[in-house]
């Protein structure tokens, strides 16, 4: 099975679904609107963790769940429904990630039974330009004096202001890629919380001299292994992703089922319907391309490049469509800040350019597929 | 986890595969004409596609999946998925294409009674007789319910008068399935039959119609005082409408492409061949490479969500009105192919005539693919179903 979802992954979703009842639309708007200093719910985090949402892809030796990340994508798809503000994607999914795949095992039991139980969160610090592109790090590493000072500075880092820990890419002192980790509280890591049109969490970090041992360097990070973990943060975003689309357009319908004009329903229009039908074939096709990346991760296919690539690139595409229509469809009322389907038009524009866009991952679908 | 019995499967298929599959049938498929029919009065079968048909005739493996005692294969589940990568794996072709195969025997294992399935599948199996389908007629086309062509009760036969349109390569088939009106006073939904008829049977003419591919596939097919006998009525009178839209949903899972595995080749393959690349490495036309990824993204995509749709088909999820999601998508997916094909090629792909363009092939198939979202249902009527029966809009009244 590839794209059904067993008991377990069902039962997950479903208490999930449940659960973010109580982290609705409204809790990412009060935190706009008071300006909240964290910019996520604690007590919604702290239940998150506790029901083992943060442990879901750590392996059971460091107190993880090993449930795998096809079931995580379940939980990041609701989570995308209600545009819950949270720390899972950057903490659970991404530095997570980074650790498994690219950590000692002594920065593994450091660092993966502190993230399972909560108590830290860390985040992964990859772009350097405006537009997505890994392959340009300036943040370097050099010796002196028999230490490692670091230097250089990330942009659009996601959480980067609540967390304990920073995973970054950078050169090291041979000019190789790699992945150090950076306590925020270290002398010289100045950390700028930033506001998006989401209305989540980023900052830029500057690096001045701090000073790194021996033992904050991956010693498993390389090119490759590091464009797995931004391959399954893609695939991770991506489901997110799916899942505020598919609201944005159960929303769309719902609301052309009550709306009347010309004394009928919206619903009623085949000129609306249409454009409705054509979004459901899209969502279909969107949710093929994540459940399939999903699974490529757990199946550890030899290259989920290309998976990654089409998810990202697809669900994009997708939720550019459906939020696009959504606000055209509620017509003036979808304007206003008060109608909720502002906050889905948003939240796709800046999921959509994270880790890559379409542009990005159309490109390199072409390149994967050697032309 | 493979059982002793599925590996053992599987090593036979690969063999037989390997011994009977002629290697000019391991190619690509260009278009219909690629494919053996079949059929009495069929002279198309090349050497090579009679060899392939005849050897994989005789394990009833023409319909793999169908009951042994209706001349199939007699395959499980698991099987005919085994058989199906076998074939895809060295790109073999179908040995037979009908559609006979793809659409009216699933109608007739569904409703037929079993005199029926005994005659008409067997010879479908055998590749016996060519099939069409008679269901548009000129005043019943998206409105395809509207259709006129009347089947009266005349005892122990109907008479048929009437015209159906679009039956595909009606010149060349012995058989067709109609869609007739038996009680014109009932609703319209209501009062049709689905009946079988020999084109050889007095009364009936047919004459191509060229389309705008230079080509004729379709046919206007004529009923004038036709005598039918009542044990060629499938199912029960009047209740035709039923059949017509489970076959439907079958031709329009066809055509969106669900279990075939015939492989094409890739459009940046062709564009390669044609357009060359630039020094790092990539298609030297920016834009067509861009129109290309999108293209191929889709059907990437589209591949993976028919592999999604046979396992919730598997797990008891039927395709249902899904059906029309497919055909919409894979055939408008088609048209950007080709339109970007013809783009690629230049001249080469507007040439009608000739050896350098290879009489036209990709011109004609250009145009032919127009029709690929009209028949069996045009796009719009595809997205009116989404509409209505998935998303459920319409009055609340």
């Amino acid at each position: 099975m590839i794209y059904l979802l067993n008991e377990e992954q069902s039962m997950l979703k479903d208490s999930a679904k449940e659960f973010l009842k109580s982290a609705p639309v409204a809790q990412l708007r009060n935190l706009r609107d008071t300006k909240d200093n964290i910019g996520y719910d604690q007590t919604t985090w702290q239940k998150m963790v506790e029901m083992g949402w943060a442990a879901m892809v750590i392996p059971e030796q460091y107190e993880g769940l090993n449930f795998g990340y096809f079931g995580l994508g379940q939980i990041l798809e609701e989570t995308g429904k209600t545009l819950t503000a949270s720390p899972v994607i950057s903490s659970a999914v991404m530095a997570t990630s980074a650790i498994i795949f690219c950590g000692s095992d002594a920065q593994k039991s450091e660092y993966l039974p502190k993230l399972s139980m909560g108590e830290m969160t860390a985040t992964l610090a990859i772009d350097e330009t405006a537009r997505h592109n890994p392959n340009v790090i300036k943040t370097h590493l050099k010796t002196q004096n028999g230490e490692f000072l670091l230097n250089g500075k990330k942009v659009f880092v996601p959480d980067v202001h609540t967390a304990n820990l920073i995973i970054a890419t950078c050169k090291d002192s041979n000019g190789k890629d790699t992945l150090i980790a950076v306590n925020s509280d270290n002398n010289g890591v100045s950390i700028n919380r930033e506001h998006f049109m989401d209305s989540r969490n980023y900052g830029t970090i500057e690096f001045k001299d701090v000073k790194i041992t021996e033992s904050h360097i991956f010693v498993g990070a390389n090119t490759e292994s590091i464009e797995k973990v931004l391959d399954i943060s893609r695939i991770a975003i991506a489901a997110e992703l799916y899942g505020t689309s598919v609201e944005a357009f159960n929303r769309t319908i719902a609301y052309m089922k009550e709306r009347k004009q010309f004394g009928v329903e919206l619903a009623t229009f085949q000129g609306l319907q249409h454009r409705c039908a054509i979004m459901f074939c899209e969502l279909e096709m969107a949710q093929t391309a994540v459940l399939s990346a999903l699974n490529a991760i757990d199946q550890d296919v030899e290259d989920i490049r290309l998976f990654a690539s089409i998810a990202k690139a697809k669900v994009s595409k997708v939720a550019q469509l459906v939020s696009n229509e959504g606000v055209q469809i509620f017509g003036g009322i979808g304007m206003t800040d008060d109608e909720e389907i502002g906050f889905f038009l948003k939240r796709a524009r800046v999921a959509m350019a994270i880790l890559g866009d379409y542009n990005y991952h159309l490109d390199r679908f072409a390149v994967l597929n050697g032309y | 986890m493979q059982s002793v019995e599925t590996a053992t499967f599987k090593e036979e298929i690969r063999a037989f595969i390997a011994k009977n599959c002629p290697l000019s049938l391991r190619k690509p498929v260009k278009n219909f004409d690629d494919y053996y029919w079949g059929g009495k009065k069929s002279t198309s079968g090349s050497p090579d596609q009679l060899k392939w048909f005849e050897a994989m005739k005789n394990n009833g493996w023409t319909v793999p999946h169908w009951p042994k005692e209706y001349g199939g294969g007699g395959l499980s589940a698991e099987e005919y998925k085994i058989f199906l990568n076998e074939m895809a794996r060295v790109g073999a072709r179908k040995p037979l294409f009908s559609f006979g195969i793809s659409m009216l025997g699933p109608a007739l294992l569904k409703f037929g009674n079993e005199t029926q399935k005994k005659e008409h599948l067997t010879k479908i199996a055998k590749g016996e007789i060519w099939w069409c389908q008679g269901y548009s007629e000129p005043g019943a086309g998206s409105d395809l319910a509207a259709l006129q062509t009347r089947a009266e009760d005349k005892g122990d036969h109907y008479l048929v008068n009437g015209q159906k349109v679009w039956t595909s390569y009606a010149d060349k088939a012995d058989w067709i399935f109609c869609l007739v009106r038996t009680d014109p006073m009932a609703p319209k939904h209501s009062g049709i039959s689905f009946l079988l008829i020999d084109m050889e049977s007095a009364g009936v003419t047919t004459r191509p119609i060229k389309l705008i591919s230079g080509k004729s596939p379709f046919c206007e097919t004529f009923f004038d005082n036709v005598k039918v006998s009542k044990e060629n009525l499938i199912g029960e009178e009047n209740m035709g409408w039923a059949i017509a839209t489970f076959l439907l949903t079958h031709e329009r899972s066809m055509i969106g492409g669900i279990g075939d595995t015939d492989v094409r080749q890739a459009l940046h393959d062709f564009a390669l061949d044609h357009i060359g690349t630039s020094e790092n490495g990539r298609l030297s036309d920016e834009i067509i490479r861009k129109e290309i990824a999108e293209i191929e993204l889709d059907v990437a995509t589209l591949d993976m969500t028919i592999q999604r749709s046979m396992e919730e088909a598997k797990s008891g999820k039927p395709i249902g009105a899904k059906s029309s999601f497919f055909k919409y998508v894979y055939t408008e997916i088609n048209k950007r192919r080709y339109e970007t094909m013809v783009a690629v090629a230049g001249t080469k792909g507007l040439g009608w005539e000739g050896n350098a363009y290879d009489d036209g092939a990709i011109a004609k198939q250009f145009c032919r693919t127009k029709g690929n979202s009209i028949e069996g249902g045009t796009s719009e009527i595809q997205l009116n179903i989404i509409a209505k029966r998935i998303l459920h809009l319409r009055s609340k009244k």
